[in-house]
């Protein structure tokens, strides 16, 4: 186990530079002109350019701005935007905003996805499983370009059940709204892994054997085929919810939410080049602990997994 | 119907996921209330900055009208009147002397004197500190001291040798040549006066503006901040009781920054946010009938050209430019493409300046098919032209319109060329790359006919990105600027724009119009020329 976590941390270190270098690279070489993404189109003299380039380290080789990024990276400093904010700040409040926005929508593809999958994998065939299976295919098929605008509108213009968008400082009631329609894009996926998996286990021969031994059917079902059903859940919930970190670009914005999606929006739409290296940076962190997580889980839901 | 049948349908699911969470009560905010104390709120975005030599965007400026009182303002005519100032004089244009009034006073008691004004120039003149508004003291004696041609050297000077205080209240102005729209510059967020408790030390040379001031900024103007500002969420502003000016009807404005313009609409019709100031484009079609008569528009001080690099020979002509001109159907694209949110140019200047005249471009401007097709013919245009424009600026749906309606009136053919960025446009036409006609879009930096003219067709002109050059044009310009009085400027000027439509060096397609919407809390919502809600004018329906 020990020699598992020190090899895949250093497997994880490898990945976070080869990402970081490959975003910045991207960024930097093919983002067009920094200092006049700031100035919009107004035309900027020379004088102010040249200040803003040695402010920003832009007049450095490529590969000595990307050393220093990793250096003050370590030492946990972000540098600061193109209009001077430090990112830490930014990153610091947007953070907890997105990761209740993700609590909610992982709470709510448990809740509503998990419990109908099992259900309708219970009873294959009944109308409840025939009935969700058409939602979930309309659910797949509406981008949450359509379905946040949507929701927004019915549910908080048309019949105010809800506040329309999220205040600076969101409280859990401004979240529910944004955090249903976050997670009702992952019910889906869900519902259907679950269902097939809990079908397939029911079919399975420790059922048969549970069964035949006498045991109470809601015994079967509650330890034998739930736990052994849960193992591809717990792989798409924990990557699913390291893409909810990632902050939903769309959703946060609809709903205007201050969380890191937002930022990382606003990071691209006014090229504020080291905003986005930022939040990608953490993010790629997000995801390989996330990543590891997972891993890990699996061998305490399966006794067969052993890592060495 | 049909839409909105499908619209239910797609909701279900998520109605019925949801079960039985709906419930609470209807987020409503809580103002509205007594009608002097309410608080107006207004989405903004995220300022850039909140310093006044630095902020040259609506939003930042938008929160600086409220803390900042100008020296003039604009009147109905577009015309200056004192503010802050008792009187702006001057017997040359050169020399400006500029007399405070009394009893003003900044929101931490400190009196508003001449070296507030002072102090605060020299910060967003001095190049090293590199203000986004530092340009707009390039007239003022000294500048250059400040700011050397070569960007690494350090400047000779840190103070502008043309500011110079007579007494408390009163301080002189030396431009470096007679300019006679000066007091029309001084309308703007540059020319905001700062406290000493700006400044890390108001005795320092050059100065430095403390850390903190950008965060809770204390100006001379109606209201003062109320706590600090909360990026990406509000800056709240309240009623300043010592301000000394024409107190505004309303207790205090809140700000509310929004990143996504959609979401800022969605909570006005949801009547959480009392003015949108510019309604969304995906809005603009439904939005007259869901606001009704709080829809409104008022015209922009943008405008948007084609201009003709005067490199190209295909276009040497001002022939072959005027049937250019005239193939272009204005109306159509205004109101089909941009839904009315721009409006048809007939002429050079924006109708937000003081000198403007309705078509001035006289017949040149005017659509007329076939007049178009005989003198394009005539004077042998050429067979394929093609229009470059910056695509991350949404300008592909009006370029290829216009060049259809090029197609179909000249028959030639006519391609729009996108750029990524403008600024790769500009380098092309500065590098006199073969780009054909290209899109300019201009915003005001004064209200003043020579803000449209000076910096856009001069010679050498800072935004003249075609070469165009004209003696005569360049002569009347500066006859206008040391003009006695600004009438006599005017008249100028006004011939000066003359000779723009007869060289037709660019053609003015549209002016911005101000689309914006007020929720059904406020009335008399105005939008200034700065694209600013008037906070003087703005009231609460109690």
């Amino acid at each position: 186990m020990f020699r598992y976590l020190v090899r895949r941390f250093l497997q994880m270190i490898m990945v976070f530079i080869a990402t970081t270098l490959i975003v910045y690279s991207l960024m930097y070489l093919t983002g067009g002109d920094p200092i006049q993404a700031l100035a919009g189109e107004k035309p900027v003299t020379d004088l102010q350019r040249a200040q803003l380039t040695v402010k920003y380290g832009l007049d450095q080789p490529f590969l000595v701005r990307y050393w220093n990024y990793l250096t003050d990276l370590l030492h946990l400093d972000f540098g600061t935007t193109l209009t001077g904010r430090p990112i830490k700040d930014i990153l610091l409040d947007a953070w907890p905003v997105t990761m209740q926005l993700a609590l909610i929508a992982i709470l709510v593809t448990i809740i509503f996805g998990v419990t109908a999958g099992v259900i309708a994998g219970i009873r294959r065939g009944s109308i409840f499983d025939n009935a969700t299976l058409v939602l979930t295919l309309i659910v797949i098929g509406i981008p949450s370009v359509v379905l946040a605008p949507l929701a927004q509108y019915l549910f908080t213009i048309q019949w105010k059940l809800f506040p329309t968008t999220a205040s600076g400082d969101p409280t859990w009631y401004e979240l529910v709204l944004p955090g249903i329609v976050l997670g009702s894009l992952s019910v889906a996926t869900a519902m259907r892994l679950t269902r097939a998996s809990v079908s397939e286990n029911l079919r399975a021969d420790f059922v048969r054997t549970a069964r035949s031994k006498g045991m109470p059917g809601r015994r079967v079902i509650g330890i034998h085929v739930l736990r052994n059903s849960l193992i591809p859940i717990v792989t798409f919930l924990g990557v699913e919810l390291g893409s909810l970190m990632a902050g939903a670009i769309v959703t946060e914005s609809v709903f205007n939410v201050p969380g890191v999606g937002f930022q990382l929006a606003r990071g691209l739409k006014t090229e504020d080049t080291p905003l986005v290296i930022g939040i990608v940076s953490v993010l790629v962190i997000v995801f390989l602990v996330a990543n590891l997580i997972v891993d890990l889980l699996y061998a305490v839901l399966d006794p067969r997994i052993r890592y060495e | 119907m049909q839409v909105r049948r499908l619209a239910a349908w797609a909701a279900l699911p998520l109605a019925v996921t949801l079960g039985l969470s709906a419930c609470g009560k209807s987020g409503g905010s809580d103002s509205g209330g007594a009608n002097p104390n309410g608080v107006v709120s207004i989405g903004i975005a995220e300022p850039k900055h909140l310093i006044p030599s630095n902020t040259s965007e609506t939003s930042g400026s938008q929160v600086l009208a409220a803390l900042f009182a100008p020296l003039v303002d604009f009147d109905e005519a577009n015309k200056p009147y004192e503010v802050a100032a008792q009187e702006i004089s001057t017997t040359d244009n050169k020399t400006w002397t500029i007399k405070l009034k009394d009893g003003w006073t900044f929101h931490n008691g400190e009196p508003v004197t001449a070296d507030s004004y002072i102090n605060a120039w020299n910060y967003a003149a001095y190049g090293p500190n590199a203000q986004d508004n530092n340009y707009f003291f390039d007239k003022v004696e000294g500048y250059k001291d400040l700011n050397p041609a070569d960007a690494k050297a350090t400047p000779t000077a840190t103070t502008l040798s043309g500011l110079k205080k007579v007494d408390d209240k009163t301080f002189t102005v030396t431009l470096s040549a007679p300019f006679s729209e000066f007091k029309s510059q001084l309308g703007y967020t540059a020319y905001y006066p700062l406290p000493n408790s700006a400044f890390e030390s108001a005795t320092a040379s050059p100065l430095v503006i403390a850390k903190a001031y950008e965060d809770a900024p204390v100006g001379n103007g109606p209201f003062k901040i109320k706590g600090t500002w909360q990026h990406d969420a509000q800056v709240e502003v309240e009623k300043y009781d010592g301000f000394a000016g024409t107190k505004p009807s309303i207790g205090g404005a809140l700000f509310k920054i929004y990143q996504n313009s959609d979401a800022e609409y969605a909570d006005l019709q949801a009547n959480n946010l009392d003015v949108v100031k510019q309604i969304p484009t995906a809005a603009l079609s439904t939005a007259q009938g869901d606001l009704g008569e709080r829809y409104q528009t008022s015209p922009a001080s943008t405008l948007q050209v084609l201009a003709f690099p005067t490199f190209d020979k295909r276009f040497a002509k001002a022939e072959v430019r005027k049937a250019i001109s005239m193939a272009i159907d204005r109306e159509e694209i205004a109101n089909k493409v941009f839904q009315g949110s721009q409006k048809a140019a007939y002429s050079f200047v924006s109708p937000v300046v003081a000198g403007y005249r309705d078509k001035t471009c006289g017949a040149a401007c005017e659509f007329n098919a076939t007049e178009a097709k005989k003198l394009y013919d005539a004077n042998d245009g050429p067979k394929s032209i093609n229009i470059t424009y910056n695509a991350d600026g949404g300008h592909q749906e009006w370029v290829d319109a216009t060049c259809n309606q090029l197609k179909a009136n000249l028959g030639v053919e006519c391609v729009g060329t996108p750029e990524a960025k403008f600024a790769d446009l500009l380098t092309k036409a500065k590098a006199k790359k073969e780009i054909g006609m290209f899109r300019m879009g201009w915003v005001m930096d004064y209200p003043s006919m020579e803000n449209y003219l000076g910096p856009l067709y001069s010679t050498g002109g800072s935004s003249n990105y075609y070469g165009y050059s004209n003696p005569t044009f360049d002569n009347l310009l500066k006859e206008g600027s040391a003009a006695p009085t600004q009438e006599e400027a005017i008249k100028k000027y006004q011939q000066a724009e003359d000779i723009l439509a007869q060289e037709m060096p660019v053609l003015p397609l549209r002016f911005g119009q101000n689309v914006f919407g007020s929720s059904t809390k406020v009335k008399d919502v105005h939008i200034d020329l700065f694209n600013r809600v008037d906070l003087n004018k703005i009231q609460i329906v109690s």
